[in-house]
């Protein structure tokens, strides 16, 4: 049995011009006319026990309405929700806090209304107010708490009991480096104890990291669903894609999806790499010089022209990215047809592993102002350590230990 | 299961959060205050001592059926007991939804359970009042009777009345806000249509019966007989608010059902 269960859920608020026209439809006289604002439409999603899922997508794509839907907050104008287990939920930044009162007392009241025993609450507040370390302000009325530290004790109250389902909405970028290193820890505790998580998100390192599953919504519907790593390259496409532009799914040889997307003014025509030694190749040595050579082909004018690579690990994490609007090099009224070459060398200071190279040609500093081509996964290496020391990680920082012994 | 057994079940399960909340709900609003809940009391407290002192010139005579010379100040605290509970059910259920939107909207809980905090911190408001009312009524060498049982089921009765005409109010006012601006109007008005500063014999005869039309007019009525003339009150009132109260929270809880789904999105 699944822990959560959504069966063709919308999501409708329609608009009253006056109170009589509501009052009216509670007692089934709807008027047909009345503007009616579709937030969701028709989800459909089953969610396994133990799963961590990201929503991700635009604001007001409706991400927030369908993690309040779950938790039971607001109902589904039709469709039907079957949660089986117990919700913890941050939602939009709050777990319900009264700013007259402590954190304490904040603490005590939340978790009351979540149903918990007096006995339990007591026993966990030193606990919450361990982990959200803000010292004597527990005790303080909460309107003097910064938003930080509102959400410190949101989440250690949202977590202090296992939920068998924690919904965080936005909340873990509230915090500080120091504290979403914690929250992050917890919730991967969280997760081996058997904790499903259901998060939205716009931090893709989190999403990538923590996730199995990544859902994009789209104007009130779910337009994709996969790995992270897919979701977000593709989602990363969808910002920019404008009307003239297009979006291609292909497979790659490994079977991943990869990402293109663009209004191919200019195209990236070929991508290969180089070893120190000039052969083209797909594995690299541990700190080994190597060369990526792109071909380019200019298919209409173009004002400015600037080209970018992106390395990125297993996971989808970006170890590194530059182009050549940051190197001061770009190349501007372009006329066509043109080919351009560009070399990329670089050393690869990097571990041992799988890295993908994300491509793009755009029209600035970054691919929203104008995007001619991207390319995800547009090609996949692996780097190799033979004759350096064994380390783990992905950079290669060649560090040197001086030991003295007094 | 039947849906009762499964709600009162639910209302068990709830029932530290209720105890909790009544709680807070004394704490803050005395959170930042010297004196705390002294308050409580003495709000009515002054408001009785201000009728009795003006009025007690106009109605020096003794009030027949009361056998104290302190007569007025009793007819009046007895009368007032009945109407502050009836007004603080109502205005706090006028308010419940709007005052707890940070919990509406952040957390999902039976919805019920705030019904019964408003109800749980009147009943013990008036409570501690009739205590003070006693303890005054002691000193002024008035000594209550047996018949004050009855301020049991009539204050349980009285406290649903007003729950269901103030659900009612409470779930309009969400989506029309003028509700919650009337209602305090209306209330004042009826203060006065109502015999708790006045006794009904200073009306004219022939409008008596108007004022009897108000169902607040029965309620009071019993308080006097159960407080100040200590007798029982009469059946056919307790039968009569007994009707009130089913009619009032059929209304009340209809409205509810219908609208609940909106509340949340409203707030």
């Amino acid at each position: 049995m699944s822990i959560l269960q959504l069966s063709s859920v919308s999501k409708a608020y329609i608009e009253y011009p006056n109170f009589r026209h509501r009052f009216l439809s509670w007692f089934g006289r709807q008027n047909p006319r009345l503007k009616k604002h579709l937030i969701l439409d028709n989800i459909n999603l089953s969610v396994e026990q133990g799963e961590a899922i990201a929503f991700v997508g635009q604001n007001g794509a409706g991400k927030s309405t369908l993690l309040k839907l779950i938790t039971g907050i607001l109902a589904p104008s039709t469709g039907n929700i079957q949660v089986n287990g117990k919700i913890s939920a941050i939602l939009e930044l709050g777990m319900g806090f009264d700013a007259n009162f402590s954190g304490a007392e904040n603490a005590r009241n939340t978790l009351s209304i979540m149903g918990y025993h007096p006995e339990q609450i007591e026993l966990a507040i030193p606990e919450i107010k361990a982990f959200s370390e803000i010292g004597d302000y527990f005790e303080q009325p909460m309107r003097i708490y910064s938003s930080g530290m509102q959400m410190r004790v949101a989440f250690a109250v949202a977590t202090t009991f296992q939920p068998e389902i924690l919904i965080i909405d936005e909340a873990l970028s509230v915090g500080d480096a120091y504290f979403q290193h914690k929250s992050f820890d917890r919730i991967r505790e969280l997760q081996k104890q058997g904790t499903t998580l259901l998060i939205v998100s716009h931090d893709k390192q989190a999403i990538q990291s923590i996730c199995n599953r990544a859902i994009l919504l789209d104007q009130g519907s779910i337009k994709k669903e996969g790995s992270p790593v897919e979701v977000m390259d593709y989602y990363n496409a969808l910002i920019v894609a404008k009307s003239h532009e297009d979006i291609v799914l292909k497979p790659t040889e490994e079977g991943k999806l990869q990402t293109i997307s663009g209004n191919h003014k200019a195209q990236i025509t070929e991508v290969k790499l180089y070893n120190s030694q000039g052969i083209e190749t797909q594995d690299l040595q541990v700190g080994e010089l190597a060369s990526l050579h792109i071909q380019v082909e200019v298919l209409q004018p173009i004002k400015q022209l600037v080209c970018g690579f992106m390395l990125k690990e297993r996971l989808g994490q970006v170890i590194y990215g530059t182009n050549t609007w940051f190197t001061e090099q770009v190349l501007t009224d372009v006329t066509e047809p043109q080919r351009i070459n560009y070399q990329i060398q670089f050393a690869a200071r990097l571990g041992v592993g799988s890295y993908s190279c994300t491509l793009a040609l755009t029209g600035g500093a970054t691919h929203l102002q104008e995007n001619y081509h991207w390319i995800d996964l547009a090609l996949v290496f692996k780097v190799l350590n033979i004759n350096k020391t064994e380390f783990i990680g992905t950079n290669w920082l060649e560090p040197k230990f001086i030991i003295q012994r007094d | 299961m039947t849906r009762l057994q499964l709600k009162t079940q639910q209302i068990w399960q709830n029932r530290f959060f209720i105890l909790t909340a009544i709680k807070m709900d004394f704490k803050s609003r005395f959170s930042r205050s010297l004196f705390g809940s002294v308050w409580a009391i003495l709000n009515p407290l002054v408001m009785v001592a201000i009728y009795a002192f003006i009025l007690s010139k106009i109605m020096q005579a003794k009030l027949p059926g009361i056998e104290s010379s302190y007569a007025y100040p009793i007819y009046l605290i007895s009368g007032i007991i009945g109407w502050t509970l009836f007004t603080e059910v109502i205005s706090r259920s006028l308010m419940v939804f709007i005052e707890n939107g940070h919990y509406l909207k952040k957390l999902a809980f039976p919805r019920s359970n705030l019904i019964f905090i408003v109800l749980g911190a009147s009943l013990i408001n008036s409570g501690i009042f009739i205590l003070a009312s006693i303890a005054i009524f002691l000193i002024l060498n008035f000594y209550p009777s047996s018949s004050l049982l009855w301020l049991i089921p009539l204050e349980i009765l009285t406290a649903l009345f007003a729950l269901g005409i103030g659900i009612s109010c409470g779930v309009l006012n969400v989506f029309l806000r003028d509700i919650g601006q009337v209602v305090p109007i209306i209330l004042q008005l009826l203060f006065w249509l109502t015999p708790i500063v006045y006794t009904i014999n200073i009306i004219p005869q022939d409008v008596q019966y108007l004022l009897e039309l108000n169902p607040v007019f029965d309620i009071i009525n019993m308080y006097h007989d159960v407080l100040a003339y200590q007798t029982a009150p009469s059946m056919q009132s307790m039968a009569k608010l007994g009707l009130m109260t089913l009619i009032a929270n059929i209304i009340g809880l209809t409205l509810y059902r219908k609208a609940h789904n909106q509340i949340v999105e409203e707030l």
